[in-house]
């Protein structure tokens, strides 16, 4: 089936294919509009839709609704975003799956409600406190943030973590066709459950692998889940073993599968001189500057993430490995531009940006790479 | 007979408690746990969630779902897994600063939307957990550590906020009234809807210590007993009269729709099913 949809509407709808029935929010430009659909289609499909009070109660609220077994979501913006950085953690440290759209605006604080920016891609790998891992998608299209958010859904259930879906209010507000898979179609994961009896139970036993199963209040499983460090019991510890060992898997139950999660776009890349690197709406600009540009014999390409966090690094050193140079296009005062020469630390790594409010035109990123090229 | 009903639903392996000898926290988890049992519900359909501070060890204790969430929130929470499984019991216990200082939103929205959610606020005026500052519920003149010259500032009374805020079941209890408070307990989880009860309690070690009524829990507990009055006594009492006291009793018990109840009417219309 074909729609045509915003983008916030296909995050909506992505989500209600991957088995989304919660979702708790509250009002944001330029993000209201998916609760808006979210609320209009949630009922239909035997969900719930509710509109909390805060952006913290709602991170709580779909905390809550997931620990009994209800896939859950929120959306919001950056000073939204900030707010539920408390829960993040939380979800993190809890390993509780929980998915949520940041549709990006100008910041900081109130910023620019109404224009778009690429500000939060820090936020989303380090927002929130103490040391954990998340997992963030970063769409270029309207047909993107539907399956991204079906993506989302699957990493945050697989690895039980908090997964983000870092849009802009380009796409948001876009309207593209997008094609709707019939179910089955494409792969929806749910969270492993466990396989031992209650009694067994222990809802951080990290014995059978790096994400244990977690199960449903409610299913005659009573566990217990808090924010403090614990042991594979649940229960708080300060033991430095214990607490240690709950830290590292954390971490390392994302950075040991990153090349299983990380997805990525590789457009003209295999005999260009210069790799452009972007994402998001500035990746579509990319994309249209290269057209020109190899209309002019410039070999040029784009590297494109679609999950940003963890970051790609063994895929783009592959990438860009005997390049002249590297490109960074995005919209802020250089974020990912710092982790790409970090990456990249024996090339050379170019930068631009802007954070005004205005999307990058194909024009100045065709004059950036003529620049380089005769630099 | 009762101490073995207590036993029952405690995680026996997690004690001795985190709390003070004399604190007020025990006295009401015991009143909790025989108001379930009155109640026969069945301990895997039970939700106990709580914030952060002395309360908020609670469910730590007791063999029940259980989810120890953030300061202030864990109404929040409550509020998603309510939404989510209707058919759980979802109890919230909180501080007093845990409910309606850095939860106030939280507790005032609860209330509004009338929630099938029992809040229960551990009230001992004081910030325990952290070492005695002053709380929205200190009264005027009392000592904390962040008030040396004594609470300057007007105290929240908890039943009036959760009057005022459109709770359909608020009531008030007191460690040291344990038969009614067991009784108060059992009604609030029977309420259906969102229902409230403040609990006047005591911290010898960070509030008795500082206001004369040094850590003896008895002293404590009387401090308890000279202020609360029985509503009906309240009543016929005068203003002057009612001056430093507070009274106790159920304030409200009212049946109106619940949130989930009406969620779900609306569904079937959606559906086309009604």
């Amino acid at each position: 089936m074909e729609k045509l949809l915003s983008g916030n509407e296909a995050i909506a709808e992505g989500a209600i294919y991957a088995g989304c029935r919660f979702f708790a929010g509250y009002p944001i430009t330029p993000s209201s509009d998916l609760a808006e659909r979210m609320s209009f289609r949630l009922p239909q499909v035997g969900g719930r839709f509710i509109q909390m009070e805060d952006e913290i109660a709602s991170a709580g609220a779909i905390i809550g609704a997931s620990l009994c077994g209800i896939k859950s979501m929120t959306a919001t913006s950056g000073p939204g975003f900030s707010l539920m950085q408390e829960h993040i953690s939380f979800a993190a440290m809890a390993e509780v799956p929980i998915v949520i759209a940041n549709i990006q605006r100008g910041g900081p604080s109130t910023g620019l409600p109404t224009f778009p920016s690429q500000q939060d891609m820090m936020q989303a790998r380090w927002g929130a406190h103490g040391d954990y891992e998340a997992i963030t998608l970063v769409p270029c299209s309207v047909e993107e943030c539907f399956y991204l958010t079906v993506k989302a859904f699957n990493l945050s259930e697989k690895y039980r973590v908090p997964a983000f879906i870092l849009s802009d209010e380009v796409i948001a507000h876009l309207r593209e066709k997008v094609r709707i898979p019939e179910p089955g179609e494409i792969e929806v994961i749910d969270r492993e459950k466990p396989r031992v009896p209650p009694e067994q139970y222990y809802p951080y036993d990290d014995s059978q692998g790096e994400v244990p199963p977690l199960a449903a209040f409610g299913s005659g499983y009573r566990y217990h889940v808090t924010g403090l460090a614990h042991d594979i019991t649940g229960f708080p510890t300060h033991d430095p073993e214990k607490v240690g060992r709950l830290l590292k898997r954390i971490v390392d139950k994302i950075r040991n599968h990153v090349s299983e999660i990380v997805e990525y776009e590789e457009y003209m890349v295999e005999d260009a001189d210069i790799l452009v690197f972007s994402y998001g709406c500035t990746s579509r600009a990319c994309k249209e500057a290269i057209q020109e540009l190899r209309r002019d014999g410039v070999r040029v390409g784009l590297w494109r993430p679609k999950v940003i966090w963890p970051f790609p690094e063994e895929e783009l050193k592959k990438a860009a490995s005997g390049k002249k140079a590297v490109l960074v296009v995005e919209m802020n005062y250089k974020q990912i531009g710092y982790e790409v020469e970090r990456i990249l630390c024996d090339m050379r790594v170019h930068w631009m940006g802007r954070a005004d409010g205005e999307i990058i035109p194909p024009e100045e990123i065709e004059e950036e790479v003529k620049c380089i090229l005769t630099s | 007979m009762y101490t073995d009903i207590v036993r029952e639903y405690l995680r026996k392996d997690k004690f001795p408690s985190i709390w003070c000898p004399g604190c007020g926290h025990g006295i009401i988890l015991g009143a909790l746990l025989r108001a379930v049992y009155k109640l026969g519900w069945d301990k895997n359909k039970i939700v106990l969630v709580s914030g952060i501070g002395c309360s908020g060890r609670t469910p730590g204790y007791v063999d029940f779902n259980t989810l120890h969430t953030t300061h202030g929130r864990a109404l929040a929470f409550a509020t998603g897994i309510k939404m989510a499984n209707p058919e759980l019991h979802v109890i919230a216990v909180m501080g007093d600063g845990d409910a309606v200082a850095i939860g106030g939103n939280h507790f005032i929205h609860t209330a509004r939307r009338n929630l099938d959610i029992t809040a229960i606020v551990y009230n001992n005026s004081i910030y325990g957990m952290t070492g005695g500052q002053v709380s929205p519920t200190t009264p005027v003149g009392a000592r904390a550590t962040t008030a040396p010259y004594g609470c300057v500032e007007k105290p929240f009374d908890v039943v009036e906020l959760a009057l005022g805020s459109g709770a359909t079941f608020v009531a008030r209890g007191s460690s040291y009234h344990v038969p009614m408070l067991d009784n108060i307990i059992k009604e609030a989880l029977a309420h259906k809807g969102f229902s409230v009860v403040d609990v006047i309690t005591t911290c010898p070690t960070t509030f008795g210590r500082r206001n004369r009524l040094t850590d003896d829990p008895v002293k404590n507990l009387e401090w308890i007993k000279e202020r609360l009055v029985p509503l009906s006594k309240w009543e016929k009492m005068s203003e002057e009269e009612r001056k430093g006291k507070l009274p106790f009793g159920i304030f409200r018990k009212q049946e109106l729709p619940e949130l989930t109840e009406l969620y779900h009417e609306m569904d079937l219309k959606v559906r086309g099913e009604k």
